[in-house]
């Protein structure tokens, strides 16, 4: 009896906005003729990159002078985060990041200075205010990628028109969570977009050691999800399969996975030095496809933009990260009753109770009286 | 999040009577009690291995499917840490997960899940996302299933803060504290245990909830405290009824929720009796035993006239054997020994 092949696959890579800034006229349309972006959507996108840039480039020097913990730095990120953000709907669809998304979360109304409080140390970062359709920041390592499919999952139950739209890393691909995710995704078909940031790096770890797949997004083949790997550095391309993605989720077509092709241009965190395991050649060869140039050099050839711009926009993005980082820093330290507060709905076990207004637990032997409860309430 | 969600019900309210002949098994009331608030509350979904089509592993399920329809009888992909975690955001999204592990032991893959986010999840958002989901499963040995199949859990689960824990020992309580878990706003873990799913015993059929943190007097007596949670409190309710015999009448404490923990009826038996044996399914060290002999140290030191004294399993692995396993669990005998050790 013959062999015969019973499953095939291919990954389709696209770019739109070339390294030379090229566009790509056809594939920058839908196929109803309407553009992926107009000129104006660009610019508004482009600025959101550019300020998003400023913080970062604040929060860093911050976390050298002592004024802040650990920073992620987005840079050469910002196209993917800005065009998966734009493709998600403000206010009806849900953003469930873990840490590089920055713009994403600006964009769907978070207020700015949230991210660098959390970065801070301050949990109330995370709070994230009424209305903004967004989880907190997700530091260990896969595990919101489930809470995306949950809420997809809440969607379809309730019957609602939203999608779930999670971003991860290339690192994160290797974690349980993650096929376990993509799995009950696909198994259950809920409307959950799976956004990798393909960044070359897991901390000191190459993409070619994490996984000995040759492209990430094959891995969403196995799950049965309609797949693609995109120019991740392209906001155009971005733009464009997220939109898809997104779009086929809404009408019910169940979840896609996106791997964007991109780059960390920074150190992982603050707290690490890239230069120790990565050869400066290769740093300087995606510095050359930094996203924010492409789109310059995009802009200018339209000529919507030039250098005059471009130097008060400089002014501005610095100006607003210094002041993004001014309400960060006026906000007072918590009170210790937010320790209490959120370990439990409401209302406060007594034993808790106790110890938010002592201070102290019940080891250490206190006497109830003495903290103005009555014995019964201890 | 607009929908519907049914108010905790007045826990003061006194619960029907025990007594009577309403007699049905542990998983017909927990069954009882999930169809029951399902039918109120359409954003309660079960989810599990095996828990439509196959009526639950232990059949706790069963019909479930036929009544609610395979959007709210949800059979998963065998996805422990998955399932948990899409419970995380289900319930974020508010959502009513009721969660099945099989048996609480395979709940170790989904550590990450159960033990970092659920109950986190409201304390990392500043109050903005509560994880009010319900996780039940099978906890203890179930009878020559060997190591990796007989964990307690609550030991390690009980640790960690933002959870809370309910473990019946009887079908009444199975169906009153369920109800109760199901209506909280946070996170449930619900243990039950294979041994006991047969288990019959009246069942009344109105609708009642057992408040948690309020334990159940089984025996009264004043020689000696016997605190206990989940199946050894039968065992210890045997224990005292072959003591009444010899003529010494303990107080018999079920606890019905580890966390919170009733301290006060524990130290108010103490206050009577002077002497306590916690019998605890658990391994000994740094189990839900030592946290209670502890917090009656520190708060009724002066109550005690014997030192407190645990009943636990033994400190090794479950055994597979059957003999080796009956040894190893507390038992009527144990108990009894420990008791009279109390008495001197
Ligand atoms: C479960 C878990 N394991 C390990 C870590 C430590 N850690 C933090 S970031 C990171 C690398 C993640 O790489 P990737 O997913 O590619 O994301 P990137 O940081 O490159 O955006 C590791 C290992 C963690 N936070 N959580
Ligand atoms: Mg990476």
């Amino acid at each position: 009896m013959p062999v015969k092949n019973v499953y095939e696959a291919r990954i389709e890579h696209l770019q739109i906005l070339d390294e030379e800034a090229r566009l790509d006229e056809k594939l920058a349309k839908w196929p109803d003729g309407r553009p992926v972006l107009t000129d104006a959507e660009v610019l508004e996108l482009y600025q959101y990159m550019v300020r998003c840039r400023a913080v970062d480039d604040l929060a860093f020097k911050l976390q050298r002078s002592g004024r802040m913990g650990t920073y992620p730095q987005n840079r050469g990120q910002e196209a993917a985060a800005v065009g998966a953000g734009f493709a998600a709907k403000r206010g009806v669809d849900y953003l469930v990041p873990c840490y590089r998304e920055n713009a994403a979360l600006w964009m769907h109304g978070l207020p700015m200075h949230y991210v660098l409080l959390h970065w801070m140390g301050d949990e109330r970062g995370n709070q994230i205010p009424d209305g903004v359709c967004q989880t907190p920041l997700c530091i260990p390592i896969g595990t919101q990628m489930l809470h995306a499919t949950g809420i997809a999952w809440a969607f379809k139950m309730r019957k609602e028109a939203r999608v779930a739209i999670t971003f991860f890393g290339d690192g994160a691909t290797s974690e349980g969570d993650f096929h376990e995710a993509m799995n009950f995704a696909s198994a259950f078909q809920v409307p959950c977009v799976f956004f990798c940031q393909n960044n070359q790096w897991a901390i000191s770890v190459p993409r070619e050691s994490q996984t000995a797949s040759e492209t990430i997004a094959q891995k969403a083949v196995a799950y049965g999800m309609p797949t693609t790997q995109v120019d991740g550095n392209d906001l155009f391309a971005v733009v464009r399969a997220s939109t898809d993605a997104i779009e086929r989720a809404r009408a019910g077509g169940g979840p896609s996975f996106i791997e964007a092709v991109t780059y960390r241009l920074a150190d992982h965190t603050t707290a690490d030095d890239a230069r120790r395991y990565r050869d400066a050649k290769e740093v300087e060869a995606w510095q050359k496809r930094d996203p924010l140039i492409r789109l310059r050099s995009y802009l200018q050839a339209r000529k919507l933009w030039d250098d005059a711009k471009q130097a008060a926009l400089d002014d501005e993005a610095k100006a607003a990260a210094t002041e993004v980082v001014r309400t960060a820093e006026g906000i007072e330290a918590p009170s210790t009753d937010e320790m209490f507060d959120y370990t439990f709905a409401a209302p406060l076990p007594a034993e808790l109770e106790l110890q938010k207004r002592t201070l102290q637990t019940h080891s250490l032997g206190q006497d109830p009286a003495q903290a103005g409860l009555s014995a019964q309430q201890a | 999040m607009t929908q519907f969600a049914p108010p905790m019900p007045d826990l003061d309210r006194s619960l029907p009577s025990r007594e009577g002949d309403r007699v049905i098994q542990f998983r017909e009331a927990l069954r009882e009690a999930m169809s029951e608030e399902m039918r109120r509350d359409p954003r309660i979904f079960l989810m599990g291995e095996e828990v439509a089509e196959y009526n639950g592993a232990y059949k706790v399920s069963q019909g479930m499917l036929e009544e609610f329809g395979p959007k709210r009888i949800i059979d998963s992909p065998i996805s422990e840490n998955g399932f948990a975690g899409l419970a995380v955001g289900a319930a974020m999204y508010g959502l009513k997960p009721i969660i099945e592990f099989m048996s609480w032991s395979f709940s170790l893959v989904a550590a990450d899940q159960l033990l970092n986010n659920v109950p986190k999840m409201l304390y990392m958002s500043g109050g903005q996302w509560g994880c009010g989901a319900v996780f039940r499963g099978n906890d203890g040995a179930g009878g020559q299933l060997g190591s990796t199949h007989s964990w307690c859990v609550e030991g390690l689960y009980a640790n960690v803060p933002g959870v809370k824990i309910a473990i019946p020992s009887c079908p009444y309580d199975a169906k009153g504290l369920l109800k109760t878990a199901i209506r909280e706003k946070d996170p449930v873990f619900f243990l039950e245990s294979e041994r006991m799913l047969g288990d019959k015993a009246h069942v009344p059929s109105e609708e009642y909830y057992i408040p948690f943190g309020k334990a159940a007097l089984m025996r009264e007596g004043d020689a000696c405290t016997l605190v206990s949670f989940g199946r050894p409190v039968n065992f210890c309710i045997e224990a005292a009824d072959e003591l009444r015999g010899e003529g010494i009448e303990v107080d018999v404490l079920d606890m019905r929720t580890i966390r919170p923990l009733d301290i006060d009826s524990i130290l108010a038996s103490v206050g009577k009796t002077g002497r306590i044996v916690v019998v605890d399914q658990c391994w000994p060290f740094a189990s839900v035993a030592s946290e209670v002999v502890t917090q009656v140290c520190e708060r009724g030191f002066d109550l005690l006239d014997h030192q407190p004294v645990r009943v636990n399993s033994d400190d090794v692995p479950a055994p597979y054997a059957k003999n080796l396993e009956a040894e190893f669990l507390p038992n009527k005998t144990k108990i009894i020994a420990a008791v009279k050790k109390t008495l001197g």
